[in-house]
């Protein structure tokens, strides 16, 4: 088998990706739990990989699943860091909703 | 060697400054006063050989160091000229600035920033040799600059006194506004020259040069008006007077020997072009004799002691002016000699009395100092006789010349110039008298201290006096080895006065002159024991002279007030229409932050509907509107 996209329409993904993107764009704009707004991030960002594996393999270039590698890996640190600072968030509210995060403005 | 020597003599007073900036502080008070004297006295030593090497071969030394500026066809180069008139000058600058170096060792022993005043003042005589050794107009512009700026900072050095200051910052305005004379004139004659090297001024001038004498002589009106604010000539005179201000070493160094016969030096050096405008030339003459008048006057009637001096200053570089104006530059140099050393004499001997006296300056509460200051008594007597102009004392020789030239020359400038020197023996001797005659005016705790100076602040004394004393020989009447030696530099041959029945008879009446001026004052002080009125007494003609003309009143009416008024006009203007623009700019900028601010309201969920609702409109607005 020389191509994937010969199974399944290089259209699909676009499809499925742009789903994803906006199922992960409205669970951080409706939900208030931060925890679950890193997720819906982390979607977003799944969702624009799977495009760039999707057209790096349409255009038989291996490029686009090399950045792939260097945007999870980038993506691997955000999460921590990320994680880190809603864990402290946790130590002084007691929760994560991030309403609570107004007290922040200066 | 001869690079390196020069470069010795330029940069030993230099490096006396920097080491007495940055560790002066922590040397002893004498240590710092040494340095500076021994940084002096080195340049002297280097001066001194290559005078005797000028004076054997004849031959000036020139000294390329660098090009420094090309513009197209002018270029300026940084070297160095060593010939009869720099080194004459150099001599006198060194050689007297180191006597008066080491008489501040003394005097200045009690002030706690001792370092500091032998740092400008080896400041001064770094920036004074740079103006004499430079070989074109552009270096002698920068010592000309360092010079105004060590003034400057040496009247102001007891900076605690507000007046004090004052004068410092008078001097330096008014040297400003010759020095933008200077500058404007070096500017034409580059123009016209496209050079700045005197050299090459004179090989140009000595080609037959056509030269636009209309700028030729605004050029040499410019360089006049420069040479006017530095040697303190009408209209810019006042500053020199309230230069007293300084410590009197600075005076008897900056404003009496050197310093201000850089106006001097400069147009002696660019002889060749003032002989070339004759206007220019009539004009000095007027300038200086008029000067010598007005400044003598008013030393007549002033009775701090330093002031006298400093108005007999300003008169004798009147004469200087006049000479440079006949065109006779070998006379007024030799006039500025023998004047650099009775003048140098009589502030250091005034400085001794101050010191003796602890500060008390006014005349009035001096007298009787003879008996117990013998030395200065003497010196300054000698100093005195010569500035008078009685033979054999130095003073007499050189004002001779200038008032026989001007009787052949110009009868009228003769009259002005010798009723000058009438009243300069009045005045001199009136000083003499009230200082060292009498009985002792001063309070009783004076009384008890006074003393005679160290031997430090005597010896450059009794070197002065001896100087004023003989230093007329360098130029007899008849057989001067000055004319001669300064031939080189001369455009035009000296001029030579034959040893005739009227030059017998212009002496006499010099020397009757001289005599008449002692002889008021002697029976007015003496006799009467006449004693100056206290201020605000002074009545009629005297008070008008007490108070100098009130030029200083006239200048602050016609010129300080109006400057004030159209500075203040601009102020209002620039208040109203300038702030007040960038004041409204600011009130709008608040005005639309006051609802801009409301936005950001610190809600997490509101700033990331904001971001995404604004990426959906632009990729809306990339894919829909494009």
């Amino acid at each position: 088998m020389e191509n994937i996209l010969q199974e399944i329409g290089l259209e699909n993904y676009v499809y499925l990706s742009a789903l994803l993107f906006c199922v992960g764009a409205f669970g951080v704009l409706y939900r208030r739990n931060a925890i679950v707004m890193f997720m819906s991030i982390e979607i977003m960002l799944n969702a624009v990989n799977l495009l760039l594996v999707a057209f790096s393999t349409y255009h038989q270039d291996a490029q686009g699943q090399v950045f792939v590698f260097f945007s999870m890996a980038v993506a691997a640190a955000e999460v921590a860091v990320g994680l880190a600072i809603l864990v402290a968030v946790y130590r002084n509210l007691t929760n994560i909703d991030i309403d609570n995060l107004k007290n922040l403005k200066g | 060697m001869d690079t390196n020597l020069a470069l010795l003599l330029l940069f030993a007073p230099f490096a006396g400054f920097l080491f007495n900036v940055f560790f002066g502080k922590k040397l002893s008070r004498n240590a710092a006063g040494t340095l500076g004297t021994v940084a002096v006295a080195v340049s002297f030593g280097v001066t001194l050989s290559f005078f005797l090497q000028v004076v054997n071969t004849g031959e000036p030394i020139m000294v390329n160091l660098f090009e420094w500026m090309r513009l197209a066809n002018f270029s300026v180069d940084f070297g160095f000229q060593l010939d009869q008139l720099s080194l004459l000058w150099l001599m006198f600058v060194t050689g007297i600035g180191t006597l008066i170096h080491m008489y501040s060792i003394s005097y200045m022993h009690d002030d706690e920033n001792i370092h500091k005043f032998f740092a400008y003042l080896n400041l001064f005589v770094f920036f004074m040799i740079t103006l004499v050794m430079g070989s074109n107009l552009l270096i002698m512009f920068i010592g000309w600059e360092g010079v105004g700026l060590c003034s400057y900072l040496l009247i102001g050095f007891w900076y605690k006194n507000q007046e004090y200051n004052d004068a410092a910052k008078k001097a330096f305005i008014m040297n400003r506004i010759g020095d933008l004379g200077f500058l404007i004139g070096i500017f034409i004659i580059g123009y016209l020259f496209h050079s700045l090297d005197y050299v090459q001024i004179k090989t140009a001038i000595d080609n037959g040069w056509t030269l636009d004498p209309t700028w030729l002589s605004i050029a040499a009106l410019c360089l006049f008006i420069g040479a006017c604010g530095k040697s303190a000539q009408i209209p810019l005179y006042t500053w020199l007077p309230d230069a007293m201000a300084g410590p009197t070493p600075v005076s008897a160094l900056i404003h009496a020997a050197t310093m201000v016969t850089a106006g001097i030096f400069m147009i002696t050096r660019m002889n060749f072009l003032f002989n070339l405008t004759p206007d220019v030339q009539s004009i000095i003459a007027i300038v200086g004799a008029v000067t010598a008048l007005v400044a003598a006057s008013i030393g007549l009637v002033q009775n701090d002691i330093k002031k006298v001096l400093a108005y007999s200053t300003v008169s004798q570089l009147g004469l200087m002016f006049l000479a440079l104006g006949l065109g006779v530059y070998e006379i007024a140099v030799f006039h500025v000699i023998t004047h650099a050393f009775f003048k140098a004499c009589l502030f250091l001997g005034s400085g001794s009395v101050i010191h003796a006296l602890h500060g008390e300056q006014d005349m009035r509460n001096m007298g009787g100092l003879r008996k117990v200051m013998k030395i200065t008594f003497a010196t300054f007597l000698i100093s005195t006789l010569a500035i008078s102009g009685l033979p054999p004392f130095s003073g007499f020789f050189s004002k001779d010349e200038i008032l026989m030239t001007a009787y052949h020359q110009n009868p009228v400038l003769w009259v002005i110039g010798s009723v000058a020197s009438i009243m300069t023996a009045f005045y001199m001797f009136r000083l003499l008298y009230l200082t060292f005659y009498k009985d002792f005016r001063g309070t009783e705790e004076q009384k008890h201290h006074l003393h005679e100076s160290p031997s430090l602040i005597t010896i450059p004394l009794i070197v002065l006096a001896i100087l004023a004393l003989v230093g007329g020989a360098i130029s007899l009447p008849g057989n001067s080895w000055l004319n001669h030696y300064l031939a080189p530099i001369m455009a035009k041959p000296a001029h030579h006065h034959e040893l005739d029945s009227t030059t017998y008879m212009l002496m006499g009446i010099a020397v009757a002159g001289a005599l008449v001026g002692i002889g008021i004052a002697y029976f007015k002080y003496i006799k009467n024991g006449a004693v100056p009125a206290p201020d605000g007494k002074q009545t009629g003609i005297v008070k008008v002279l007490y108070n100098k003309y009130y030029v200083d009143e006239i200048y602050m009416a016609i010129i300080v007030k109006p400057i004030y008024a159209i500075g203040s006009f601009f102020k209002n203007i620039t208040e109203a229409a300038i702030s007040g623009f960038i004041y409204g700019l600011g009130w709008v900028a608040n005005m639309l932050s006051a609802e801009g601010k409301t936005i950001q309201n610190g809600s997490v969920g509101f700033y990331l509907f904001v971001f995404v609702a604004g990426i959906c409109s632009i990729i809306g607005y990339i894919f829909l509107v494009k």
